[in-house]
């Protein structure tokens, strides 16, 4: 579903944010990347929503080559990408519904169509009921929630998040990983940007550890926290696999 | 397509709604937009009512014809019709050296010293009134030489400078109008899109929202085209408030000095076509300021 084919991102200011970075996530995997602020992590959901381009190697997100999308076509690209932002960037000028609306009326659907999938996203995270409440009246976590419905209302194949618990204490944190979980288990890629331990801890899926722009470990699904240091051997073999 | 329609009703609505929360700055800038459209239509009205005005006076276009002497009143008649088979001209009246002594001995109070003549001094005179089309200085010269080639033409007297003069007079302001259309539709596109680009300024988290679920560089723009259209429209409709406030003061007192001419002149309004091009044009180019504007100033905007 995503995969980067020796990516490099180097900004204009000269930092390089990725080097070299190979890695490969099957469609309906749910990831963790995590590694230090200035490890790349941000960089690399970046790059897969082409807010950046990468300065050189092959990236493929749902089949599509990210070179070979024109600028006119990013809107469209986008549109298959849920994207979870750590300050939730809701629009404070409107409604929870309408801000949940944007990305479908974006895509052109029916008004009818746009009331009953807005609730629908809005149920899966909790907040049914809450529609015409202003962003600013809701709860940190809520409003974080209401990004989330925002992100998979239209039911993109990849979803990412950036940091989506930074601002969040671990009970909220645990919920809004509860969400992304449920996401998953219906099939879509779930992509999450995250140096929290906590939860870490209590999702054993795989992690990816960003280190200077380049992976440093794979650790896949299963293996907890724990355990991750014990063989890297294995972790290599993991990595390996992954890029194939 | 009625998703599409009920979407664009729903983006301008929601552009009117936007705009009526900033009132005044909406308001001052649709009264700049209506000054700088009201300027031209003033224009406007001022030559279309001057053209009204000096309508008439295309019936002294006239060529007076004299006649030789002595000319019969049935030769003065004959080539009355001759002339008036011409296709450039559309009427001849005949007044007879009887009926202009008559008219002269009335109009000048000299009735006493006319009675001392012995004969008739005037001669058959033929007023010929060119044909619609042909009005122009050139048609009216060649017309005039046919005229006095005839042989029994004496004098053919045509005063085209003043035409040519008048004509020149309203050309110039004619031009001068479009220079100044073309300057103020300038200036309003250049009022539209600045107030656009500082309305983008304003709303650069929402733009980068938008982009980034995947919203097209149209549809971003969409809703500031609203916006344009919406200051065009009402300049528009304040230029033609101004036009018709600035018609209403002047009609009394103009029609007062066409009175003491001796006239029925009554100062015209914008008729319904004037209107609707007035309108046309605020819409116009309120799209076209906010397009522009919009299309240049979105494309700098991206998420980062």
């Amino acid at each position: 579903m995503i995969r980067f084919d020796h990516v490099f991102k180097r900004y204009p200011n000269g930092r390089e944010a990725l080097s070299d970075l190979s890695l490969e996530i099957d469609s309906g995997e749910i990831v963790f990347l995590t590694g230090h602020s200035g490890a790349g992590k941000s960089s690399l959901l970046k790059l897969i929503s082409l807010i950046e381009r990468p300065t050189r190697g092959q990236l493929i997100v749902n089949g599509q080559n990210v070179n070979g999308v024109s600028r006119r076509k990013v809107p469209a690209f986008r549109r298959q990408i849920g994207m979870v932002f750590q300050d939730h960037k809701l629009l404070h000028d409107r409604t929870i519904f309408d801000n949940v609306a944007l990305p479908l009326i974006i895509a052109g659907v029916g008004t009818k169509e746009i009331g009953k999938r807005v609730r629908a996203a809005l149920d899966q995270v909790g907040l049914l009921g809450r529609e015409q409440s202003a962003p600013l009246e809701l709860s940190t976590g809520e409003q974080q929630r209401v990004g989330i419905a925002r992100a998979v209302v239209s039911k993109p194949p990849v979803l990412i998040a950036d940091e989506p618990t930074g601002n969040l204490d671990p009970e909220l944190s645990l919920e809004v990983m509860n969400i992304f979980r449920r996401f998953n288990e219906v099939g879509v890629t779930v992509l999450v940007a995250s140096h929290d331990l906590y939860l870490l801890e209590h999702f054993p899926v795989r992690r990816v550890r960003l280190e200077g722009g380049r992976v440093a470990d794979d650790i896949p699904a299963g293996i907890s926290a724990g355990e991750k240091l014990v063989d890297p051997a294995k972790l290599i073999t993991g990595a390996e696999g992954a890029m194939r | 397509m009625s998703a599409w329609l009920t979407r664009h009703a729903q983006t301008s609505i929601g552009s009117l709604g936007r705009l009526s929360q900033h009132k005044l700055a909406t308001l001052l800038t649709v009264l700049v937009i209506g000054i700088a459209l009201a300027l031209p239509a003033c224009l406007h009205l001022l030559i279309s009512n001057a053209q009204t005005a000096t309508g008439n006076w295309n019936k002294a276009v006239d060529l007076t014809v004299f006649l030789k002497r002595p000319t019969s009143p049935e030769d003065a008649t004959r080539t009355a019709e001759r002339i008036k088979q011409r296709r450039d001209v559309s009427n001849v009246q005949v007044i007879t050296s009887d009926d202009a002594l008559k008219e002269f001995r009335h109009d000048s109070g000299f009735g006493a010293a006319i009675d001392a003549l012995n004969e008739n001094p005037l001669p058959h005179t033929l007023v010929v009134t060119p044909a619609a089309d042909f009005t122009s200085s050139a048609n009216l010269d060649s017309l005039a030489a046919d005229l006095r080639a005839m042989p029994s033409v004496e004098i053919v007297q045509l005063d085209t400078a003043w035409v040519s003069r008048l004509n020149a007079i309203l050309e110039t302001v004619r031009r001068g109008l479009i220079v100044a259309a073309a300057l103020l539709a300038l200036g309003v596109m250049v009022i539209v899109g600045n107030t656009i680009r500082l309305d983008i300024q304003n709303r650069r988290a929402e733009i980068e929202v938008t982009k980034l679920v995947g919203g097209s560089d149209g549809f971003v723009r969409r809703p500031f085209l609203y916006n344009g259209i919406w200051y065009g429209l009402g300049g528009g409709i304040t230029a033609w408030i101004i036009t018709a406030a600035v018609i209403g003061i002047l009609r009394e007192p103009i029609g007062r000095l066409a009175g003491l001419y001796g006239s029925a002149f009554e100062l015209g309004g914008l008729d319904p076509q004037a209107t609707l091009i007035l309108l046309g044009s605020g819409i116009v180019l309120g799209w076209l300021g906010s397009y522009l504007a919009a299309t240049r100033h979105l494309r700098a905007i991206e998420p980062t």
